[in-house]
């Protein structure tokens, strides 16, 4: 492949998921009323993150175990 | 309508999602070199690659509006555009289709065509889809501008010109490969973007079990038996009994079969995915792969719509009413959004939205541009240039594909008719074709003058079956019946529209059948090897496991594709 395209997705999720993740915790909590008292930024922002973590994951191992470009 | 408000975090979320995208045509932009890495992604995608994008090149926001409409309308119902109306056509094609489209070396469609039958069938098609893709993309911009201007009360020119600039510009650095990867990227934000709305909302409804005995009290109240919104086949036995307003054979044949396969078998814009793959079997197992997620598609898409038609506010109903009284089912998946989704993950869903938006019209302007370049103006404007020139062309296709669409949008805010009325032309064109490829792939003996015309008597015959017949409490115009005369009326418009496309198909497959017979094969055995059936070497397959073989995957594909229909009867 000419660019792993794991590396990106992973990129953008890993980024995406700190965002929401960080904002779930500092933000006042009375913006959950309409997702039924759930503070949904921060738990799903947290599965994003993982979600992201794992595609450079495997992104990174690809790229390791890769030949080295002649 | 009050507009939802975003906060500063929801445009933080797309404007990086934005960076992405650009970012990604940026650093793919060293790779094209040639007119193949431009338009074919120098057919080097891998399978897995290839399939994700197939399936988010098709589902464009029209789709996730629309579906989410159906959804709400029609109940489980819509779940036949998944599994009757798309599943089968997509194994169809990559078990049988695929080893003529990607054996035969043609880089488009059309240029099968070309291959197949002779220059008028290759012409007619190139002609009609280079049309359709630009007409398709500017209206699906459109709607989306004005679902934006609605919503979230942005201008609607800023929403068209900030959302063709950054397709123009990933596509014209990137070409196809920068399409292709950006919509594996759109594929998985719409997953990760509408999924948390369906999880929250199927709570607030009290779970399966809380909507399923919510929609009851629907649909009795719409007039039919408790279990319509609940069923997907249980209440096809009659028209009148369900609220798609048909019966299983129009079902089973206009979309299972007609429609079904004459999309996903022969439209190139999803067809161009596979071609770009890196070999046979990746180009056969591409739809394959596509088919998984879209198998289970109607969870993330057409579920909110049902979920939306049961949640109740402190100001009535969740689905406000157009201006015709009835409901704005189109509004049921933002509505979702703004309802469930608190600052943050609203971002990410609108995110979601404009991803799918993206993937719709990069398949449309990358489809567009081949096209273009290969079958109209290196065929018949400028042939025998230098591979350079035909790249050049490519990137000004691109920026004039852009532009046509803008300009096709903002045509529809002026001229709403006759966009129905080519959508309409359209239809009739697209309803035949699969009879066309059906004969030429599997029987020898079909020649290029009984394509060509096969095409246009089954394009002739659905325009006039459409002239003489209306849906029910519809007025003569382009609903049907505009030959004077109405001769027959359908319980429903989609019922007309089944029907309209059984007609054109039968009367193109029956066609072309005679005129093959009665006129010569302008081809010979040799230029026929690999375009055709009989005369293609069988692909061994040895090197390949089992598991991974076209045929396995589908098999298990439509086995699952049953039980899901066995499980939602």
């Amino acid at each position: 492949m000419k660019l792993d395209i794991r590396l990106p997705i992973g990129l953008l999720f890993s980024v995406i998921g700190v965002m929401l993740s960080v904002y779930g915790i500092v933000a006042p909590t009375t913006i959950y009323d309409r997702s039924l008292g759930i503070d949904v930024n921060l738990w799903w922002g947290l599965v994003m993150l993982a979600f992201g973590l794992v595609m450079l994951g495997f992104a990174l191992r690809a790229r390791r175990s890769a030949p080295p470009p002649s | 309508m009050p507009h939802i408000h975003l906060g500063a975090i929801d445009y933080a979320i797309l404007i990086t999602y934005f960076l992405f995208v650009l970012g990604i045509g940026w650093v793919l932009r060293r790779f094209v070199h040639s007119s193949e890495d431009f338009f074919l992604s120098g057919r080097s995608i891998p399978a897995w690659v290839a399939g994700l994008a197939f399936v988010s090149a098709n589902l464009g926001a029209q789709e996730v509006i629309g579906m989410g409409a159906s959804g709400a309308k029609y109940g489980i119902m819509t779940s036949h555009f998944y599994w009757l109306g798309a599943i089968p056509a997509m194994v169809f094609v990559g078990v049988f289709m695929m080893p003529f489209y990607y054996g035969s070396r043609a880089r488009s469609v059309p240029e099968y065509l070309k291959l197949r039958f002779d220059e008028k069938t290759r012409g007619f098609n190139a002609i009609t889809f280079a049309v359709m893709t630009v007409f398709s993309s500017g209206i699906s911009m459109y709607a989306l501008a004005k679902l934006l201007e609605l919503v979230l009360g942005w201008d609607f020119n800023m929403s068209i010109i900030l959302s063709a600039a950054i397709v123009l510009v990933y596509i014209f650095l990137g070409g196809l490969t920068s399409a292709i990867y950006n919509e594996v990227l759109q594929f998985f934000l719409i997953v990760m973007g509408f999924l948390p709305l369906v999880l929250i909302g199927l709570r607030d409804v009290g779970g399966w079990s809380g909507l399923t005995a919510k929609l009851q009290t629907v649909s009795t109240g719409a007039g039919f038996a408790p279990g319509a919104w609940n069923h997907s086949w249980q209440y096809l036995g009659s028209a009148s009994s369900n609220p798609m307003g048909v019966e299983w054979f129009s079902l089973a044949m206009g979309l299972g079969f007609v429609l079904s396969f004459g999309y996903w078998c022969t439209d190139f814009l999803v067809i161009q995915r596979a071609m770009a793959a890196e070999n046979m079997t990746a180009a056969r197992r591409t739809p394959l792969i596509a088919a998984v997620p879209k198998m289970l598609f109607p969870a993330l898409v057409i579920l909110p719509g049902m979920i939306a038609i049961v949640v109740t506010t402190k100001s009535g109903p969740l689905i406000p009413l157009g201006s015709d009284g009835t409901p704005n089912y189109n509004l049921a998946v933002p509505m979702m959004l703004a309802h469930f989704l608190p600052t943050g993950l609203l971002g990410l869903g609108l995110t979601a939205l404009m991803a799918s938006f993206m993937s719709g019209m990069a398949g449309n302007v990358t489809a567009f541009n081949t096209v273009w370049t290969y079958d109209l103006y290196q065929s018949y404007v400028s042939p025998g240039r230098s591979d350079r020139h035909y790249l050049w062309m490519g990137h000004a296709a691109t920026v004039a594909g852009i532009a046509l669409s803008m300009a096709a949008a903002y045509a529809t805010t002026r001229f709403n008719n006759i966009m129905d009325m080519l959508q309409l032309v359209f239809a009739f064109v697209n309803a035949p074709l699969f009879a066309t490829f059906l004969l030429g792939m599997f029987w020898r003996r079909t020649t290029g003058h009984g394509a060509f015309w096969g095409l246009l008597i089954g394009t002739s015959a659905a325009a006039i079956h459409d002239g003489l017949v209306l849906p029910m409490g519809a007025v003569p115009g382009i609903k049907g019946g505009y030959l004077g005369a109405v001769l027959h009326t359908y319980p429903s418009e989609m019922a007309q529209n089944f029907w309209t496309a059984i007609i054109a198909w039968s009367a193109c497959f029956v066609a072309t059948i005679l005129i093959s017979l009665a006129t010569r094969q302008n081809k010979s055995d040799e230029e026929l090897t690999g375009l055709v059936y009989a005369l293609t070497p069988r692909i061994t397959e040895h090197d390949v496991p089992w598991y991974k073989r076209p045929a396995t995957l589908g098999i298990v594909v439509l086995a699952l594709t049953a039980v899901l229909n066995v499980i939602f009867w």
